[in-house]
């Protein structure tokens, strides 16, 4: 997984029907540093995030895990809300 | 596979369902030089292994999954293993 802030939401009306229900948001995936780290994407919710908020995303085929048996054809979702996280810059 | 160093923890309350219970850290990969590579992840972690420890990690495909033993978790980075050395 890896740590991203939500930036905005997405709106799509003409889609896929397996994501019809679902939330699109756009993240940016940032560094334990808060730096942003690459280009930003569009992930589905499975947690309810909102925007501003810091959160995890899965990437692949698992995530859309979630979702089973609806097979949602999704590459990135947002598994969990990030409370806090510590790191030890020592080892950096 | 890929050699990590756990960076820290990281706690998260609101979290998918198959998720509660597991351990988050966040770990960076690096390569056999102890160099940082690329962006740093978070790992599920079935070792129990500590801040700044040098670690295993399966980052694609199904076996993050299998490491905790949760096929259908929604996780891809998992420590599977602690390293004592690397000879390279």
């Amino acid at each position: 997984m890896q740590l991203a802030k939500v930036i905005g939401n997405v709106v799509a009306t003409r889609k896929d029907e397996q994501l019809i229900g679902h939330k699109l948001l756009l993240i940016q995936p940032i560094t334990p540093d808060r730096v942003a780290s690459g280009q930003s994407l569009v992930a589905v919710d499975s947690v309810g995030a909102g925007v501003g908020e810091e959160v995890f995303v899965v990437r692949g085929r698992e995530a859309s895990f979630p979702f089973l048996p609806t097979e949602v054809p999704t590459d990135l979702n947002i598994v969990g809300i990030v409370d806090h996280w510590s790191t030890d810059n020592a080892n950096r | 596979m890929q050699l990590a160093r756990v960076l820290g923890p990281l706690v998260s309350t609101q979290k998918q369902s198959t998720l509660i219970g597991a351990k988050l850290l966040l770990v960076q990969p690096i390569n056999a030089d102890d160099q940082p590579q690329g962006v740093a992840l978070l790992a599920v972690d079935s070792v129990g292994t500590g801040v700044g420890e040098k670690v295993l990690i399966v980052s694609e495909g199904r076996a993050a999954g299998q490491a905790i033993s949760q096929p259908m978790a929604p996780v891809d980075v998992a420590i599977i293993g602690v390293i004592d050395e690397v000879n390279s």
